[in-house]
């Protein structure tokens, strides 16, 4: 047994652990610190799996910036008193759904785990990603040679998110036009 | 790690656990955290059988991804608060103005 196979179970339980305290935790600030918890692990799941850019990119875009935005927004909006929890259904529908969901995991498991031992190998094993400079080098190679029109896509998705940000946030006054 | 495919596991765990939350959770929050949950659950198996297949393909895909979820947030935030500024509330059962 090796480190990284000790690593794995640790951060493993605390991103099942944690996702299941993000759903079961009555107050919007105790998920939201549960999901800081889920994005930790899922950092050192993929460090694991030797994505070390996309390890430190969890960290800054979801830690850093899409949580600081929830939490302002449970902040602005004081959402820190526990709430109702659930939906007002019938124990039927409840217990259906949640059955439905664990055969739904079956079929997801069985699904991903058949190919497991047909899988083609590619170009980028880890000792040719090793002589090409390392993890970042090869993504960097990749993204600005084969995806770099789709990189400049995502610049427009962006800009198209701050718009609809700016429009559906901006406070209107009693005339109903925009201030 | 040489079992790569024991991620698999946690991303569709995490994502069934995500999918549970969006369904039985009213509050709009929590429900965008779950969307969150399901998404981080994707990026996970890309990741994984970007390892198994020994290409980078999959990292990218989690790249792009990743800015997706960036901007889904951004705007899920933003109707949240539009909501609760005419509504008052963050409960999804609340959001009956065009059934009245």
């Amino acid at each position: 047994m090796d480190w990284s196979f000790l690593a794995f179970i640790v951060f493993a339980t605390i991103a099942i652990l944690g996702s299941l305290l993000v759903i079961l935790q009555k107050t919007p600030v105790s998920s939201a610190f549960s999901l800081v918890l889920v994005f930790f692990s899922f950092s050192g799941l993929y460090a694991i799996l030797g994505a070390h850019f996309l390890a430190a990119l969890q960290i800054l875009v979801y830690t850093g910036a899409i949580m600081v935005l929830f939490v302002f927004v449970i902040m602005l909006l004081g959402q820190d008193e526990p709430t109702e929890d659930l939906k007002e259904s019938s124990l039927l529908f409840k217990s259906v759904t949640v059955l439905g969901a664990f055969g739904f995991l079956t079929i997801l498991l069985q699904a991903a785990l058949s190919g497991k031992d047909i899988v083609s190998k590619g170009i980028y094993t880890d000792e040719k990603i090793i002589e090409m400079g390392g993890n970042l080098k090869v993504v960097a190679e990749v993204l600005f040679n084969d995806y770099a029109f789709h990189f400049e896509l995502v610049s427009f998705l962006i800009l198209a998110a701050i718009v609809a940000t700016v429009a559906l946030a901006k406070r209107k006054n009693s005339t109903g036009e925009a201030a | 790690m040489n079992e790569p495919w024991l991620m698999l596991i946690v991303s569709c765990t995490v994502f069934v656990i995500g999918l549970l939350g969006v369904i039985f959770r009213k509050n709009l929050l929590i429900m965008l955290m779950s969307i969150e949950l399901m998404l981080n659950a994707v990026n996970l198996s890309f990741v994984t059988f970007s390892k198994m297949h020994q290409s980078i393909n999959g990292q990218l895909s989690v790249l792009f991804v990743m800015a997706v979820a960036a901007a889904e947030s951004a705007v899920g935030l933003g109707l949240v608060i539009a909501l609760f500024r005419t509504l008052k509330t963050a409960d999804s059962d609340q959001i009956q103005i065009l059934r009245d």
